[in-house]
Order: structure tokens, then C-alpha cells, then sequence
């Protein structure tokens, strides 16, 4: 066949046109995965938390986070009886190697895990400008990292300082509770690597998911709940000067 | 007619007006993407980009598939509740490809330590030791077994047992 100059200019356009439909790809997708089927949030249990920063390591390698940001995080309370409402808060390296020692001291200590709370009403997401970051569906808030302008106006919004920027790709970054963990069926890799079991992922919308029970049974609490953010990380035995 | 031909710049007004707006519908189809506005106020098709990304940790599901031995000792001992690679680390290279890579042993030392010594701001009910007090620099696995720590229990191995068989 001769391919004329007439056929080559109708020719040309089409082939552009589907080899961007070739580079757009389809991203590999769970098969059983039904988004509309799970309402995703975690539990933490404090009185089970040792401060041993497995967690925070997880994360970091599970997600590449970069050293010096966390995607989670452990903080240790230190509560002494005449000050209940100005605790010492410390979280070396986001306790990522652990804690100093503690030696037999008056007061209360307790270890605070803490990660993005994936919100119901999300006071990160409504703040985008351009439509970067969301909740899915499944009640897990991403960010489209390919879409984002790295405007930051999400990380001032968290109240919970959940965000940050990443050093080198410059867009928001953010915990994802590992969804290309859960999608799959695995539990999130912090989770994963908690020997105590003091976090737990929680499904809402799956009745035979051990949280019902739990919420039933415990007095749980989120963090800031005069924010009306309508928070999924429920805490088990949160003091009240944890902020 | 006389009126309309009078008006006649007007229409050539109204005529840019609907090019531009062609141009804009135009121009709109090609930079917002195909998947926009899908499920809300963004790309759709961002869902599956964040679901694609690689699993490091493989799960203690995919670890006990084949070290049977160990998951049978571990659910016997206070570490029944411990997943494997909350001490071993992520492993997913290994579950992916058991043949070539091999995981090295964790240290002991360090490992035990990270969770077990004593700290006034640990748990009451934690087991806790002051290491260097406790086993004066031994390691602790040649009195533990660590896949079931408590002495008796499955220990005198003198060494972590196993591997896969």
C-alpha cells in the first residue's frame, strides 16, 4: 500500500491520539476490591503502646518517607500530678528509635501514636484549590500527587499537623493508611509491625469487624472533637491532656 | 429588513462569542483530565495511582504459608500476637522471591531490647528487664527461644529454630 502525503496527515494525528491513550495507562487495580463496601478508620489502643517506635519504621519504609517526616508518629506524655494540663511532650525523631529511659518519677507516662486521622469531614481536603486532595470513596483521604501544585494551604489546614511537603517531589504528602495495603487485603504496614497490637485497622462498614464491638464496649475518644472533623482514628484510653 | 441589516455587527459580535466559548469547551476537553470528577472534586483515576504503589511488608499471612514450624511455635507463646515482621522487618523481596533472597537474623541484642527494657513509661503489666543487669551482655536467645520467649516453654535450642523447610 503507498501511504500518500493525504493519508499520512490523517494517519499521524490518529496515531498521536492513541499513543497517548498507551502512556495514560490503566493503573493496576485490585480485582475483588469494591470501594463502595468499606468506610476505613484505625484503632489505638494507648494502654497497649510501648514506645517502641516499629510503627514509625514501618512507615518509613513502606512509603519512602524522608528522614525528618513522618507520615506517623509517637509522642510520650509525662502528666505530674500539679500540672494535668501542661504535660511534657516528647517524640524524639518522631520516636522513631524509641524513648530515652524513664526512670520511677511522679505523675503518669503514656505513649501517643499518632497518624492522619482520615477525617469525614476533613478540613485538609476542602481547603485544595485545585482538586489535589480527596476523600475516596472507602473514606481514606489521598492526595493526587501528579495533580497537586504544592500550594501547602492543606498542611496549614490540618488541625492534627498530619502533612507536610515532600522535600524533593515539592507536592503534599500524607499518610495513605497503606491503601495500596488494604485494596489488597493486607492490614497497613504499621499495623503490621505493632507487637502489641495497640493500632488496629479498622473496616466501619463491615459488620463483622472486631471495632463494633470495641466502640460498644470502650470509652473511646478522637482527637480534637470541638473540631467537628469527624476523625476515624479512635484512641482507647486517651488522657485528657493529650492535645 | 432594513433593522437586521443594521444589526448585522451585532450578530458578528454574537458569532466571536460563540467561537470563544467553542474555543474554551475546546480547549477545557483537552486539559481537564478524563477521570475528573469521576467520584467528586478530583482525578478518579488517582485512586488507583496511590493503590499501585508496592507493598514492602508482605503480611504474617504470607510468612506462615510456608514457615509452618515457626507459626506452630509462636502460637503457643506470649509472642503469638507478635507478626513476624515486626521483629524480622519488611520481607515482601523474600515472600516475592524466596529462593534468591535470603533475610538475615536480626540482632538480638538490639531487637529485644527495643521493646523489653524498662521504662517508667512502659506499661505496668509489660514485661520489662534492664538488659545489661539482666543477662550481662548474653544474648538473649541463648536462654529464649524468641518465637516463644518464656523459659521452658520451647527453649534450649540455643538458637531461633528454623527456617523454612
Amino acid at each position: 500500500m503507498n501511504i500518500t502525503r493525504r493519508h499520512l496527515m490523517i494517519l499521524l494525528p490518529a496515531a498521536a491520539v492513541a499513543w497517548e491513550h498507551v502512556l495514560a495507562g490503566t493503573p493496576e487495580t485490585s480485582p475483588n476490591y469494591q470501594m463502595s463496601e468499606h468506610w476505613w478508620g484505625m484503632l489505638v489502643d494507648i494502654p497497649k503502646c510501648i514506645g517502641c517506635g516499629n510503627c514509625v519504621r514501618a512507615c518509613q519504609t513502606e512509603n519512602d518517607v524522608p528522614d525528618g517526616f513522618f507520615r506517623t508518629w509517637v509522642e510520650r506524655y509525662h502528666v505530674d500530678d500539679w500540672h494535668m494540663t501542661t504535660p511534657e511532650v516528647i517524640s524524639p525523631d518522631g520516636g522513631k528509635e524509641g524513648f530515652p529511659v524513664a526512670k520511677e518519677d511522679e505523675g503518669k507516662y503514656f505513649f501517643v501514636p499518632k497518624l492522619c486521622n482520615h477525617c469525614a469531614d476533613s478540613p485538609c481536603t476542602q481547603v485544595c484549590p485545585v482538586g489535589a486532595t480527596f476523600i475516596s470513596p472507602d473514606g481514606v483521604v489521598l492526595v493526587d500527587q501528579t495533580y497537586c501544585l504544592g500550594c501547602a494551604y492543606c498542611v496549614q489546614a490540618c488541625p492534627y499537623g498530619c502533612r507536610y511537603l515532600h522535600p524533593k517531589k515539592h507536592v503534599a504528602d500524607k499518610c495513605t493508611l497503606c491503601y495500596h495495603r488494604i485494596t489488597k487485603g493486607l492490614t497497613t504496614a504499621c499495623c503490621e509491625a505493632c507487637p502489641t497490637g495497640a493500632r488496629q485497622l479498622a473496616d466501619l462498614k463491615n459488620p463483622n469487624d472486631p471495632i463494633h464491638e470495641f466502640l460498644r464496649t470502650h470509652a473511646v475518644q478522637v482527637l480534637k472533637p470541638q473540631m467537628a472533623t469527624g476523625a476515624k482514628v479512635y484512641y482507647d484510653g486517651l488522657d485528657g491532656s493529650v492535645r | 429588513m432594513s433593522g437586521l441589516k443594521d444589526a448585522a455587527h451585532l450578530f458578528r459580535f454574537a458569532g466571536l462569542f460563540v467561537i470563544a466559548f467553542l474555543v474554551f469547551l475546546l480547549i477545557r476537553g483537552h486539559v481537564v483530565p478524563k477521570t475528573f470528577g469521576e467520584y467528586g472534586h478530583y482525578r478518579g483515576a488517582a485512586i488507583a495511582g496511590v493503590a499501585a504503589h508496592p507493598v514492602q511488608f508482605a503480611g504474617h499471612q504470607a510468612c506462615e504459608a510456608c514457615h509452618t514450624d515457626i507459626a506452630d511455635t509462636k502460637t503457643k507463646g506470649k509472642h503469638a500476637h507478635v507478626n513476624c515482621e515486626a521483629c524480622h522487618g519488611a520481607l515482601a523481596v523474600h515472600s516475592d522471591d524466596p529462593a534468591s533472597v535470603t533475610p538475615a537474623k536480626p540482632d538480638t541484642a538490639v531487637l529485644c531490647a527495643r521493646c523489653h527494657t524498662a521504662s517508667a513509661a512502659k506499661p505496668k503489666g509489660f514485661p520489662q528487664v534492664d538488659p545489661a543487669d539482666h543477662s550481662g551482655g548474653v544474648p538473649c536467645q541463648t536462654c529464649h527461644n524468641p518465637h516463644s520467649p518464656a523459659i521452658g516453654a520451647d527453649a534450649g535450642t540455643g538458637n531461633a529454630a528454623g527456617g523454612a523447610k
